[in-house]
């Protein structure tokens, strides 16, 4: 719909300031509703052909003690390998791309030297403060139960069908 | 006065019309107000107080320090802040007392700025609607009942202007409707607390954090400016990290203007972040106007990605138009590893997590259960316990990528579709274009009920897809507030341009926020 408004002169000025095509070019149009013609009306996004895809994964016992060893956090539930499992399908999406001759970019910056400063002592003393927040301490020590214990292993969450724990 | 811009407060103040002790108390009254809005994981009043009252006496003797001298202010609580409780929003760091500052912090400390408090955040910053805390979720506070929309009190002069340049008429709801206390809408995030302290004029600007979009989401959802600055600008020292590679410091603020003001304050090489340039920071100066018509507007046809709603199409569409009619060249760009920026960024996301996770054992710092019986025990027990579902989702999908037999497939091709991504950008900008221009988010504001309806992870791939590509690249991207949608929310767009041009990407931002004269909140007090 094509309506008409009555301004100011001061608000004219302030739409002139900016520009005088516009107006010109305000007066001639209509419906001004359809997109501009540079954005892309529909998406331009093909989604992934579902056969191109790698078969999707599925998470065995083997993994999931490999990983809540590695990770030292536990999946909690069947609902944490279902996750897991998205998750792979999801990262699938990169493995069919053609990367043939590229390089791996680990860092944006790769083009510039790291900053290396001089070996002298700026700060430090500052014992009290480092320790402050351990929740357990001996002396000036930090405190660890002994080492080189295995995780114990527990039941397959692979048959667990309800939540062992709720978080 | 909570609504003005930081240059507006300041001349109040050089001009002793108010005192930082007067707009601190008004900002504490503010958060005191809207404490329903959950922004804050704590308010630091009695730190603000002294700020403020030390802010005073320098006014009062003319050693002003800066423009942001006795402003208040937020930070994300993922920044290190001297003596004040830094939680992340996560048990494992629920009483995680910093012994320092993070730089970013220290930087608005030495230029006076007055620390409000710390703001509410998805745990560890996973997440991208600040619903994930455990602090509870934060409310947009649009639509929230809390506040008119300028829409109900709007000058005759900003609507007429809105219709010069075509925009589609605003709401037409009228005020906005009280939501049910269970289903208002989201702020966005992870830095959700950030965005609504800033829209709701509880302070004049905030830091937030950004690795895949968690600066520019929620102020695109919550109207207001969100600032991604370059890769390597801002010092991440005491920003505690997510993922190393593309983290950055992100500035929130009601104008392109204030942003500019943060920015000068916190860019800069700093010793203690190696990941710093070294190149001088020359301080932006937007003063001069800049002449539209010698501007390169690209727009990237892949970022219509399936979800987004018709008004922001919409929107976008509109101002391509404005752009052109002012004289800009705009032109349709191809980049065309868009669509596999999100899977790659998630592969990335997850193998950094998982790296930078692995300091959280309970000897040092942080939570530690009473478990006894073996080192491992302890180190799974207290991260179980201190981490959340999602956290600990991250971490284990991480370790599967980095396993022996997926490193390559996964990794490694992840690092090498990073770069193809760079490559697009960088093609680009050697065509000519000035700045990108692309939706923010996919739509407006969800409602809490239908964002939950869909994994963290499902969210975070679709709600992400427009802001991480700018992570993947380093480059600087900035969210300008448009105008509403249908339902009376914010809608935003995204522009984007060069590494460390800045310059040149916030005066062509500046510029469409005067010409959209975006309606802010009525934030009377």
């Amino acid at each position: 719909m094509f309506t008409i408004y009555t301004v100011t002169p001061a608000d004219m000025n302030r739409l002139l300031k900016h520009n005088t095509t516009l107006i010109k070019f305000w007066c001639l149009q209509g419906n001004a509703r359809l997109l501009n013609s540079k954005i892309p009306p529909i998406p331009v996004v093909k989604l992934t052909d579902e056969n191109n895809l790698p078969p999707q994964t599925k998470i065995n016992q083997e993994t999931i003690e490999l990983l809540e060893r590695l990770s030292l956090v536990d999946f909690a539930n069947k609902r944490g390998i279902e996750r897991l499992e998205d998750a792979i399908k999801f990262a699938d999406l990169i493995r069919g791309i053609d990367t043939s001759g590229v390089e791996p970019m680990i860092s944006v910056l790769e083009d510039r030297t790291l900053y290396l400063r001089d070996d002298i002592v700026t700060e430090g003393n500052c014992r009290k403060e480092v320790m402050s927040n351990a929740a357990v301490t001996e002396e000036e020590y930090f405190v660890a139960p002994q080492g080189n214990i295995p995780l114990i292993p527990r039941d397959s969450l692979l048959n667990d069908n309800k939540s062992s724990k709720q978080k | 006065m909570l609504s003005l811009s930081i240059r507006q407060i300041s001349r109040k103040l050089k001009d002793g019309a108010l005192l930082p002790s007067d707009v601190c108390a008004a900002c504490l009254y503010q958060a005191e107000k809207l404490k329903t809005l959950n922004m804050f994981v704590r308010l630091t009043k009695e730190v603000a107080e002294i700020q403020a009252k030390e802010a005073d006496s320098r006014y009062k003797n003319g050693n002003i320090r800066c423009l942001l001298d006795g402003i208040p202010v937020a930070v994300k609580d993922n920044y290190c802040t001297l003596n004040v409780e830094t939680t992340c929003s996560s048990q494992m760091l629920e009483n995680f007392k910093p012994q320092y500052n993070a730089t970013m912090v220290q930087k608005l400390q030495n230029a006076g700025a007055v620390l409000l408090g710390k703001c509410n955040m998805d745990e560890f910053a996973m997440g991208s609607g600040t619903v994930d805390s455990i602090h509870g979720p934060s409310k947009n506070i649009w639509q929230s009942g809390k506040c008119a929309t300028s829409i109900e009190h709007v000058h005759s002069v900003k609507v007429k202007c809105r219709e010069f340049y075509q925009l589609s008429p605003p709401s037409s709801k009228g005020s906005c409707s009280t939501v049910e206390e269970d289903d208002w809408f989201i702020a966005g995030g992870s830095s959700g607390g950030s965005a609504v302290a800033v829209a709701s004029g509880t302070v004049f600007a905030a830091l937030g954090s950004d690795t895949g979009g968690s600066t520019r989401n929620p102020a695109a959802y919550c109207g207001v400016v969100g600032l991604k600055p370059s890769y390597g600008l801002l010092s991440r020292h005491g920003l505690i990290p997510l993922v190393n590679s593309m983290d950055v410091p992100g500035i929130l603020t009601r104008t392109v203007d204030d942003a500019v003001t943060l920015l000068n304050v916190l860019a800069g090489y700093d010793p203690l972040d190696s990941t710093t340039i070294r190149d001088d920071f020359i301080p932006l100066d937007l003063s001069q106007d800049i002449d539209i018509s010698k501007m390169r507007i690209g727009i990237p046809q892949e970022y219509h990605c399936p979800g987004i709603s018709d008004e922001v199409l919409e929107t976008w569409s509109e101002v391509a138009d404005i752009l052109e009619k002012a004289g800009a060249e705009v032109v349709s760009v191809s980049m065309p590893h868009t669509p596999s920026s999100i899977a790659c960024y998630s592969v990335l996301n997850q193998c950094e997590v998982a790296s930078n996770m692995a300091r959280y054992d309970g000897i040092e710092f942080g939570l530690r259960t009473a478990e006894n019986r073996s080192t491992e025990e302890l180190y799974a027990s207290t991260r179980s316990q201190g981490f959340n579902e999602i956290v600990r989702g991250r971490i284990l999908a991480g370790n599967y990528f980095l396993l022996q037999r997926n490193y390559s497939q996964y990794f490694v091709q992840a690092l090498k579709v990073r770069r193809l991504i760079a490559q697009d950008f960088a093609r680009v900008w050697s065509s000519g274009i000035d700045v990108l221009l692309t939706p923010t988010t996919l739509t407006d504001a969800p409602r809490y009920s239908q964002f939950i309806s869909r994994d963290n992870r499902e969210q975070c791939a679709s709600q992400d897809y427009c802001t991480q590509p700018a992570n993947m690249a380093g480059c600087p991207a900035v969210t300008i507030p448009i105008k509403l949608s249908k339902q009376g929310l914010p809608l935003s767009l995204q522009l984007m341009s060069q590494n460390y041009r800045e310059n040149l990407l916030l005066a062509i931002a500046r510029w469409i926020e005067s010409v959209v004269d975006f309606p802010h909140l009525e934030l009377d007090i």
